[in-house]
């Protein structure tokens, strides 16, 4: 504790770089990476299994599988992923020394160890309770255990987060307010402790009952509050990855907000309304009042939709503002047309933020209204959505910027350029297509979690109709496309972080068309891009609006054709 | 050219673009006409769950289906008994690892107060090809008002995990003309 702080100058942007934020970023997204290979090859092995003509897996095997799939990249590759994310917006993105660095290795210490012992539990065989473990379910002691203390080890990480922040205000290493990026860090940082403190509220009475310590778990206490992380650490996921999408349109563009005023209130939206969307998983449960559902459903009137929508104008019309500053003012679309779409930090978070309004954002807010859950409720269709919302959005937002973290923390050049050009899109088509076609057959009622959609087993059978099947074998072609894209990915990071040409200590490396110092003064600074003019984004956007409006009346036709209920 | 405003500046103090508020507005009133769109098909929309719900014994629904196959089974089919209660009345329908359990026979147009419980682990009733899917918990019996409009054969799915042979839960409902 009593060492000195050790900080070098970073060539490219002039930022101070503190050793042990450096190593701990290092650390935290290396683990990421390799939790990404192991929890994506388990997904491959689901798509497959789920491809009728293949049936890959046995169904012990696929259950197992689809348990280690979720908790894998769901929470230890993104949680991971995300704790670099928050040492990189406060320590570096603020020029000051991370606080507490030994508690911050505790940190990655207890993480590292839940994951392991939730895997090992797993792969066991006797803990095939899917992610989302619902009582009566009984997992082993383990894997509870395992969760419980992945969950400890975030919190401290955001301990050391916002100890980072008062040591920043107090050494004044910045001016004026925190910058958006760091703004958006904080976000995710408030929601992980609301997210992670209902994750040990019901895991831990979870885990006494499996030790046999506590007679029962009510099934639907046990889904009110477990959704009060399973679906709010999702909002984390939000919060992270826009942040991520303006700090790489700034080091990349050299973008700023548009007013910071509408930027920062659509993240305090966030803080504020998400936390109800527990209420999401409940829509057709028994014993939950129907005001109920509807007010928390809609995040109290859809306010955290609104922080979505917002984002979903001012980060693309960041970009239209810079592009238009270069000189691309031709007609509507020249700034898009002329934009960096060879850098794959730029492609990455492009198509980032057009599959996360489009597909998941939509889908997610047809499938949250409380009557239309009845034709989506545990069909392939949810699956379809949080492709679309956390693979299409988080985790291509979070390949992106892997393209930055290489030279600037790791210090290495990206070895395979070719390929790292290539590697968004095909990550990014594939994914769309898994996401779009389990939302296809989640439309046509194909469940999700099933091993045998024609019941070759069951007592008595149903036959679905012969577009689910192609639904299913469409997503398994699409899931080998993303996993091509994802073990490209892995093969240049992993390649570029051990065997890459290093980067010289005062070696300059050019992040996109913006210089180094544009980069920092537009992501480590606070500041509005001033006056400007956005017509394309506003096409852009009024498409999304359109397309929003129709989805969403298209659904409530569907649901009117159904028996009369109530 | 853009211009930086000075650093010192406090976010929430700063002008707000034009387009940023009317995209602010219309967003706004788009998530209120979607929130009152879910209130207003309480009112005027066919297809709604129902409040209705209770706490219950596993083993008491497991009495309750008991008594209704005891009275109105019309035939055997398999291991299951199909069971045809007169219109208007209570039919139950009760989730167990593998099987829906009994199968029940419905009069197209006819109203039903069906009972949807578990006597194990949570389970989904997804009623197919209509898509209709309602979440099943042990411990709680829900009670919904159903019309089938259309006749033929339903298959129920289960779409919540249940174990390693929960592909292999599945039951039926078949929807007649009426007699």
């Amino acid at each position: 504790m009593n060492t000195p702080s050790v900080f070098r100058t970073c060539p490219t942007t002039g930022l101070k770089v503190h050793d042990a934020a450096e190593n701990l970023i290092k650390a935290n997204a290396v683990v990421a990476v390799v939790f990404l290979l192991i929890g994506g090859l388990f997904g491959l092995s689901i798509a497959l299994t789920r491809w009728p003509a293949v049936h890959l897996l046995p169904a012990d095997w696929f259950y197992l599988a689809l348990t280690a799939h979720g908790f894998d990249v769901l929470l230890v590759w993104i949680i991971f992923f995300e704790m670099a994310v928050l040492y990189f917006a406060s320590a570096i993105l603020l020029n000051c020394r991370l606080a507490a660095p030994r508690w911050a290795w505790a940190q990655f210490g207890l993480m590292l160890a839940g994951a392991l012992m939730v895997n090992v539990a797993v792969l066991q065989g006797n803990s095939s309770v899917m992610f989302t473990s619902y009582p009566p379910l009984q997992a082993s002691p383990w894997f509870y255990l395992g969760l419980i203390l992945f969950a400890v080890g975030a919190l401290i990480g955001c301990a050391v987060f916002f100890g980072t922040l008062v040591i920043a205000k107090d050494e004044k290493t910045y001016q004026g307010s925190v910058p958006l990026v760091t703004f958006g860090a904080i976000t995710a940082a408030i929601i992980a402790v609301f997210t992670l403190a209902s994750g040990a509220i019901i895991l831990i009475p979870t885990w006494l009952w499996s030790l046999g310590l506590v007679s029962n778990i009510d099934p639907l206490m046990y889904k009110l509050v477990w959704w009060g992380m399973g679906h709010s650490s999702q909002q984390i996921n939000v919060s992270a990855h826009v942040a991520v999408w303006y700090a790489i349109g700034a080091m990349v563009l050299g973008a700023k907000p548009i007013s910071e005023k509408v930027s920062r209130t659509a993240f305090l939206l966030y803080i504020l309304f998400l936390q109800l969307a527990s209420a999401h998983h409940l829509l057709v449960e028994p014993g939950v009042s129907s005001s109920w559902k509807i007010f928390n459903t809609s995040y109290a009137m859809y306010l955290a939709v609104l922080g979505s929508m917002i984002h979903g104008l001012t980060v693309p019309g960041s970009i239209e503002a810079a592009q238009r500053a270069k000189g691309f003012n031709k007609g509507l679309f020249e700034w898009l047309r002329k934009a960096p779409w060879g850098n794959p930090a730029f492609s990455g978070m492009f198509l980032s933020l057009v599959m996360f309004g489009f597909l998941g954002g939509i889908s997610g807010v047809v499938m949250g209204t409380e009557q239309i859950n009845l034709i989506i409720h545990n069909t392939l269709y949810v699956p379809g959505h949080f492709h679309a919302t956390v693979v299409a959005g988080t985790t291509l937002a979070f390949m992106a910027i892997t393209y930055l973290l290489v030279p600037l923390i790791f210090r290495r050049h990206v070895m395979f350029p070719a390929v790292a050009k290539l590697q968004p899109y095909v990550f990014g088509i594939g994914i769309a297509g898994i996401s779009l076609f389990m939302m296809g057959a989640g439309t046509l009622g194909v469940p999700r979690r099933h091993w045998d959609i024609t019941f070759a087993d069951a007592l008595t059978t149903f036959q679905f109709s012969p577009a689910a099947f192609l639904m299913l074998a469409l997503n398994g072609l699409s899931a080998i496309l993303a996993a091509l894209g994802g073990a490209m990915y892995i093969v240049v990071v992993v390649g570029s972080v051990f065997f890459g040409r290093r980067i010289g200590d005062t070696e300059k490396v050019a992040l996109g068309p913006a210089t180094g110092t544009q980069a920092a003064a537009a992501v480590a600074s606070y500041g509005s891009a001033g006056t400007l003019k956005i017509p394309g984004t506003v096409v852009l956007v009024g498409v999304f609006f359109v397309s929003f409006v129709l989805y969403y009346f298209v659904n409530w036709k569907y649901l009117a054709e159904l028996w009369p209920l109530k | 050219m853009a211009i930086t405003p000075p650093s010192e500046r406090i976010w929430w103090k700063e002008p707000v673009h034009k387009v940023e508020i009317v995209w602010v507005i219309v967003a706004f009133l788009w998530g209120v006409a979607m929130f009152f769109t879910m209130i207003w098909w309480h009112g005027f929309g066919q297809q709604n769950m129902s409040n209705e719900a209770y706490r219950i014994q596993p083993y008491q629904f497991a009495e309750k289906v008991d008594a209704m196959i005891a009275a109105h089974t019309v035939r055997q089919e398999g291991a299951f008994p199909v069971v045809k209660p007169p219109p208007g009345s209570d039919v139950y329908m009760m989730g167990r690892v593998y099987m829906w359990w009994p199968m029940l026979e419905l009069e197209k147009g006819q109203t039903y107060r069906l009972h949807l419980s578990s006597i194990d682990l949570q389970h989904g009733f997804s009623l197919q090809p209509l898509n209709i899917n309602i979440q099943v918990h042990p411990g709680y019996e829900s009670v919904m008002t159903i019309t089938p409009t259309t006749s033929g054969e339903f298959g129920v799915v289960c779409n919540e995990y249940c174990g390693l042979g929960h592909h292999t839960m599945t039951g039926r409902i078949y929807v007649v003309e009426r007699t």
